[in-house]
C-alpha cells in the first residue's frame, strides 16, 4: 500500500505541512515534532502560517528536514496532516505527488479523498482523544500530541527524545504529563499496528545540528538589546514585533533585577501609541540611556514626525521594524519587506536613515548590538529592518556567542571634565571633519546645556531662520550620511567578480537564494550573489555593481524597493537591474527564484511571480 | 518682544541663594514673546523658584512642545538641558527621560493647544504613568502663533478677536486631571507671582506627576471684550481656595495663620507646604469633593485657584516599576550584561 519512493533520496529530506485550527493547541505539538527531528542532530526548518485572529481560523505549519541544512522553504509538501476539516479540500491538492495524506478518520471523508498519486492515512484521533481523555478542552488539545506520537512512527523520530521534550514542558505538571505522555504513545500505537512504519520518508540520526539552537528573530534580537546594554524599552503592541518585547522584558526580569532587593536595572513602557513610544526612546536616549521600541510598518507610519526630529536634532535612537505584509493593516501575520522606502526616507524633510538587514535570527543578535553602537556613534535613529518570518519563526543558527571584552561605543558624548575645560559647548559643530558632532547629555555640567529642537539651528546650537546657517547644518548631516556608509556592515558575496550576471538581494530571501544558486549550478547556471547588509550602500555595494552586466534584484515586495534604493542612492545603470519581486505574505522559497531565473535567462521581460 | 538685551555682570548687591547664586543665573535666552504676553510672567516665576530652591541649574531638564508657551523653556535656567519636542508630543519625550534618569527636576511647559488637543492623549497618559514631573500649561484659550483660532480651553460664547464665537464646550484641564487620578493639581494665573512662586516649589518637589493650569492672557490674540482668557475677565472671576506656601525642610513652621486655617503637607524630601484654606469647608485632600466643588463654581462662572489636589503618598512611575536608586543611564555595562557565561546558559534553552 506505501508507494516505492526511492528511500535513500528521502533520508531527511523531506517537508511535513500541518494544517489546523488556531487557537487548538497545535503550536505546542508542531514544535515538539521539529525539535525532535532538531535534537537528532538533523537540520529542520519551521514556518508558521497563522491568520490574524485568536481561535477558530485556519493555520498552517510546515517543517522542512533538510539534511543539506537549507533554510528556505522548498515548495513541496510530502507529508499533509490535514487536522482542519475547513481546509480539506486545499490541503489534500496540495500534496506532492507520491506524498502522504494523514486525516482524522473519525470522520469519514471519502469526497475529499480522491487522489491516486498519494497514500493517504487515517487515523481516528478524535475518537481515541474522546475514549480516552476527559474533558472538551483537553480531548482537543492531546488530540495534536496523538498525531505527534502517530508521525513519530511514520517517521522513526527518536521517541525517548519527543518524551523528554515533553518531560521538559510540563516538569512540574505530574498530571499535565502522564496525559500528554499517554497521548503520544496511543498516536504511535496506532500507527505501529495499522501502517508499515517507518516510510521511506523518514529520518535518521545525524550530527549537523551540534553547536546550533532554534531561535526566533524577535527572541535574538531581545538578547541582542539586553547584552547592547540597553535599559528602556518602550512600545505599543503590533504584530509581528510583540514577541521582541516580551522577550527582552523577560531576559530582563531574569538578568535584570537585584536577587535581594527586586529592585530593576530597566524600564519597559507600554506606551499609549507608537507616537509615544518613539518620544520615549528620543527621550531616554537624550537622557544617556540605550533605549529601543519595536514596532512594525503601521507603527513606522505613525513615528514619522519624531523620527525626523531624531535626525534632524541628531538624538540616536534604535527601531526595529518587523515587517509585515502592507498596504494599510495588509496581512498582520503575513510576511514581506515593503517597508525599505518608508524607513529610508521617513519623514518629511530631507531625512535618511541608517538600516541594517539581519537575514537570520543570529543576525538579528548581532545587528542588534551593532545597531546601538552606530546610533550613539552617528547621532541618529537606525532602523533594524527584520520580517514576520525571521521575527517570528524559529530558525536553526549557530549557537550565539558573546565576547566580555565587548565595551558599548556611546559615541561622542562630552564627560564632565572635558566640559569643564571647554570655553564654549557648541552641540553641532563639525570639529573632527567626520560630520558627527559632539553631545552632552542632562545633569553633568551647566556649560553643556543646550537646546535640543527640531526648528532650524546653526551649527553653534542657536536657534535660526538664515539661509546660510540652517544650511551649514543640512549640508553636515549630508556629510554625516557619508560618514554612515563607512562604519555600517558590509554586503557579503558569493562567487564574487567570477560572472557576468549577479543576484542582489536583502533579508529573509538568503537562505532562499543559497539554495536556488545550487539548484541553478546543477542545472549550469552560475550566478555571482550580492547580499546587502544595510543602508546606505558601501563601496563594495558599487564596485558589485559596476562589474556585472546583469543583475537580479530579489526581493519581497511589489514596487521594487530595492531596486528603488539602488537606482537612487548608487551610480548603477538602471537598466541593468531586472526585478523578481516575490509577495504573496509567505517566506521566500529557492523555487520561486529558480523559475523566475531560468524564465527570464530564456526571455527578458521582466516578472513577478504568484505562488 | 524686547531687544535690549541685559548685561551678563550681576550687581554685587543681588541677593545670593545656599548656592551662592543669584536670580540673574537662572534666567535664559531674551524672550520672543509679544510685550506684555502672560507667558513672560509665568517664566519669571519659575526663575523665582529655581532661585528660591537653590537648584543647580543643570539639575533641569526643560522639556517642551509646540507653540508659544513651548518656547519658554528656552527664557529660564539657561544651564539646563532644553527639549522641544514635536507638538503635543513633550510627555513622551518626558517618559524617557524620566525613565533613564531619575535624579533631575523635569519641568514641562505647554500650552492650551499643545495639551489639549493634539496632545491630549499624550497628556492623559502621562498622568496615568504618574511621572515625576512638573507640568505647565500657559493656558490662553487660543492658539497665538498661527494667529488666533480658538483652542480646547475656549469658553462656550468667548469672542475671537475678529468677533467670531465660541460655540464648543470647552476642556478643563484641572477637571480632567482630577478624574485621571493625578496626585498634583493646581490652578493659577500668570499675573499672580506671589501665588504661583510656591506652587511651582511644591510642584518640583511633588513625588509624581504636577499639574499647574496657568491662566496667561494672549494679549494679542484673546485679552478683547468677550475673551474668557483676559485680564480683565480672569481678575474678575479669580476665587482662591486653598494659598500654599514653601516650607524648605530644615525651616520651622512659624504660626502665623490661625489654627485650623493651615494644613501642613509633607513632601517626599522632608520640605513641608502649608496650604492656608481660604474657604474652610473645602478639602484639598479629596477628589470627588474637589471635583464638585470645581464643577459648582465654574458653572458660575469662576475659576477656582490655588492647590486644588494633593496626594502626597502616591506611587510614581518609578515606585510602580520599581526601578534601582541609581538613575539608570549611570548603570555601569558589567550591571547590565550578563556576559559569556550567562549567555551559554540562554542557549540551553533553545537546544
Amino acid at each position: 500500500m506505501l508507494h516505492a519512493a526511492d528511500s535513500q533520496d528521502r533520508l531527511n529530506d523531506f517537508v511535513i505541512k500541518l494544517a489546523n485550527v488556531n487557537g487548538t493547541g497545535s503550536a505546542s505539538a508542531n514544535s515538539l515534532l521539529m525539535k525532535s527531528i532538531f535534537r537528532m542532530g538533523i537540520p529542520v526548518m519551521g514556518k508558521n502560517y497563522f491568520p490574524s485572529n485568536i481561535q477558530g481560523l485556519p493555520t498552517w505549519y510546515e517543517i522542512r528536514v533538510t539534511r543539506d541544512g537549507y533554510v528556505a522553504r522548498s515548495g513541496r509538501v510530502d507529508v499533509m496532516v490535514a487536522m482542519n476539516a475547513e481546509t480539506y479540500a486545499k490541503d489534500v491538492k496540495e500534496v506532492s505527488p507520491g506524498g502522504y495524506l494523514v486525516y482524522d478518520s473519525t470522520w469519514p471523508r471519502p469526497a475529499l479523498l480522491k487522489r491516486d498519486d498519494i497514500t493517504i492515512l487515517g487515523a481516528p484521533f478524535a475518537r481515541m482523544c474522546i475514549e480516552t481523555f476527559q474533558g472538551v478542552r483537553s480531548r482537543i488539545l492531546l488530540k495534536n500530541i496523538m498525531y505527534a506520537g502517530f508521525l513519530g512512527a511514520l517517521l522513526d523520530i527518536d521517541m525517548d527524545i519527543m518524551r523528554a521534550m515533553l518531560g521538559e514542558s510540563y516538569a512540574n505538571k505530574k498530571s499535565l504529563l502522564d496525559s500528554n505522555v499517554k497521548a503520544l504513545d496511543i498516536g504511535y500505537n496506532y500507527a505501529k499496528e495499522h501502517f508499515q512504519c517507518p516510510l521511506p520518508l523518514r529520518v535518521s540520526r545525524m550530527d549537523k545540528t551540534s553547536n546550533h539552537i532554534m531561535i526566533d528573530g524577535n527572541t535574538a534580537a531581545a538578547l541582542g538589546c539586553l547584552y547592547a546594554g540597553a535599559t528602556v524599552g518602550a512600545w505599543y503592541p503590533i504584530t509581528p514585533s510583540t514577541s521582541l518585547m516580551d522577550a527582552f522584558r523577560g531576559f530582563c526580569e531574569k538578568w535584570r533585577v537585584d536577587p535581594a532587593t527586586r529592585e530593576r536595572n530597566f524600564v519597559v513602557v507600554q506606551c499609549e501609541d507608537e507616537l509615544a513610544a518613539i518620544g520615549a526612546v528620543i527621550g531616554a536616549m537624550w537622557n544617556g540611556a540605550r533605549a529601543f521600541t519595536p514596532t512594525s510598518g503601521p507603527g513606522i507610519s505613525l513615528m514619522n514626525e519624531f523620527i525626523g526630529l531624531a535626525y534632524y536634532a541628531e538624538v540616536p535612537a534604535v527601531i526595529f521594524d518587523i515587517q509585515r505584509v502592507g498596504p494599510s493593516t495588509g496581512m498582520p501575520t503575513r510576511t514581506q519587506q515593503c517597508d525599505l522606502l518608508l524607513a529610508a526616507y521617513a519623514s518629511h524633510g530631507d531625512t535618511r536613515h541608517v538600516l541594517l538587514f539581519p537575514n537570520s535570527p543570529e543576525e538579528c543578535f548581532y545587528m542588534s548590538v551593532e545597531a546601538f553602537d552606530l546610533a550613539e556613534r552617528l547621532q541618529t535613529p537606525i532602523f533594524v529592518m527584520s520580517d514576520l518570518d525571521i521575527g517570528m519563526n524559529d530558525w536553526m543558527c549557530p549557537t550565539l556567542k558573546w565576547d566580555d571584552n565587548y565595551r558599548p561605543d556611546r559615541g561622542k558624548v562630552l564627560t564632565k571634565e572635558q566640559i569643564e575645560q571647554l570655553e564654549k559647548f557648541h552641540r553641532y559643530l563639525d570639529k573632527d571633519g567626520d560630520a558627527i558632532p559632539y553631545r552632552t547629555l542632562p545633569g553633568v555640567h551647566p556649560k553643556g546645556a543646550y537646546f535640543t529642537r527640531g526648528s532650524g539651528h546653526t551649527q553653534y546650537g542657536a536657534y535660526t531662520e538664515d539661509a546660510a546657517e540652517y544650511q551649514i547644518v543640512l549640508d553636515r548631516l549630508k556629510r554625516k550620511f557619508d560618514t554612515a556608509k563607512t562604519l555600517v556592515p558590509k554586503a557579503v558575496f558569493t562567487g564574487k567578480n567570477s560572472h557576468d550576471v549577479g543576484i542582489v538581494s536583502l533579508g529573509s530571501c538568503d537562505g532562499a537564494v543559497h539554495e536556488a544558486l545550487d539548484i541553478l549550478k546543477r542545472r549550469g547556471v552560475q550566478l555571482d550573489y550580492m547580499r546587502v547588509r544595510s543602508f546606505p550602500f558601501g563601496q563594495e555595494v558599487e564596485e558589485f555593481l559596476a562589474s556585472h552586466s546583469t543583475l537580479f534584484v530579489l526581493e519581497q515586495n511589489r514596487d521594487a524597493q530595492l531596486k528603488s534604493l539602488l537606482t537612487l542612492e548608487t551610480a548603477v545603470e538602471k537598466s541593468k537591474l531586472r526585478s523578481i519581486l516575490y509577495y504573496s505574505g509567505l517566506p521566500m522559497s529557492s523555487t520561486v527564484i529558480v523559475d523566475a531565473i531560468l524564465a527570464e535567462l530564456g526571455a527578458t521581460k521582466p516578472m513577478a511571480v504568484t505562488a | 518682544m524686547s531687544f535690549i538685551a541685559k548685561p551678563k555682570v550681576a550687581h554685587p548687591s543681588l541677593p545670593r541663594n545656599e548656592l551662592g547664586l543669584t536670580r540673574r543665573d537662572y534666567e535664559g535666552g531674551m524672550s520672543t514673546l509679544c510685550a506684555g504676553c502672560g507667558h513672560d510672567s509665568v517664566t519669571a516665576a519659575i526663575i523665582e523658584a529655581c532661585w528660591q530652591m537653590s537648584m543647580r541649574p543643570e539639575q533641569l531638564a526643560k522639556l517642551s512642545g509646540i507653540g508659544c508657551s513651548s518656547k519658554t523653556t528656552a527664557y529660564f535656567v539657561s544651564g539646563g538641558h532644553g527639549f522641544n519636542a514635536v507638538h503635543g508630543r513633550m510627555p513622551s519625550i518626558a517618559t524617557g527621560a524620566v525613565a533613564a534618569n531619575r535624579d533631575l527636576y523635569y519641568i514641562g511647559v505647554s500650552g492650551d493647544g499643545d495639551t489639549l488637543s493634539i496632545g491630549f492623549g499624550q497628556f492623559a497618559h502621562a498622568i496615568r504613568r504618574n511621572l515625576d514631573m512638573l507640568y505647565m500649561i500657559e493656558n490662553n484659550g487660543v492658539y497665538g502663533l498661527t494667529k488666533g483660532q480658538f483652542s480646547a480651553s475656549a469658553d462656550v460664547g468667548s469672542k475671537a478677536k475678529k468677533g467670531e464665537e465660541n460655540l464648543q464646550p470647552p476642556v478643563d484641564p484641572v477637571l480632567t486631571a482630577l478624574t485621571l487620578g493625578c496626585t498634583f493639581i493646581a490652578r493659577s494665573f500668570s499675573g499672580d507671582k506671589e501665588q504661583l512662586v510656591p506652587l511651582i516649589i511644591a510642584g518640583l518637589k511633588h513625588k509624581g506627576f504636577a499639574l499647574i493650569d496657568v491662566l496667561s492672557p494672549c494679549v494679542t490674540f484673546n485679552d478683547h471684550e468677550g475673551s474668557t482668557k483676559s485680564y480683565e475677565f480672569v481678575r474678575d472671576h479669580y476665587d482662591e481656595v486653598v494659598h500654599a506656601d514653601f516650607v524648605a525642610p530644615a525651616q520651622e513652621i512659624t504660626t502665623q495663620y490661625a489654627a485650623g486655617e493651615v494644613m501642613p503637607v509633607t513632601m517626599h524630601d522632608g520640605s513641608r507646604i502649608l496650604l492656608r484654606k481660604l474657604d474652610p469647608a473645602y478639602d484639598p485632600t479629596n477628589r470627588a469633593t474637589a471635583y464638585t466643588y470645581l464643577r459648582d463654581k465654574l458653572a458660575q462662572g469662576e475659576y477656582v485657584t490655588g492647590l486644588i489636589y494633593i496626594d502626597e503618598a502616591g506611587q510614581d512611575f518609578h515606585d510602580v516599576n520599581k526601578t534601582t536608586a541609581t538613575p539608570i543611564n549611570q548603570l555601569t555595562y558589567d550591571q547590565l550584561s550578563p556576559g559569556a557565561k550567562g549567555l551559554e546558559k540562554i542557549m540551553s534553552r533553545y537546544r
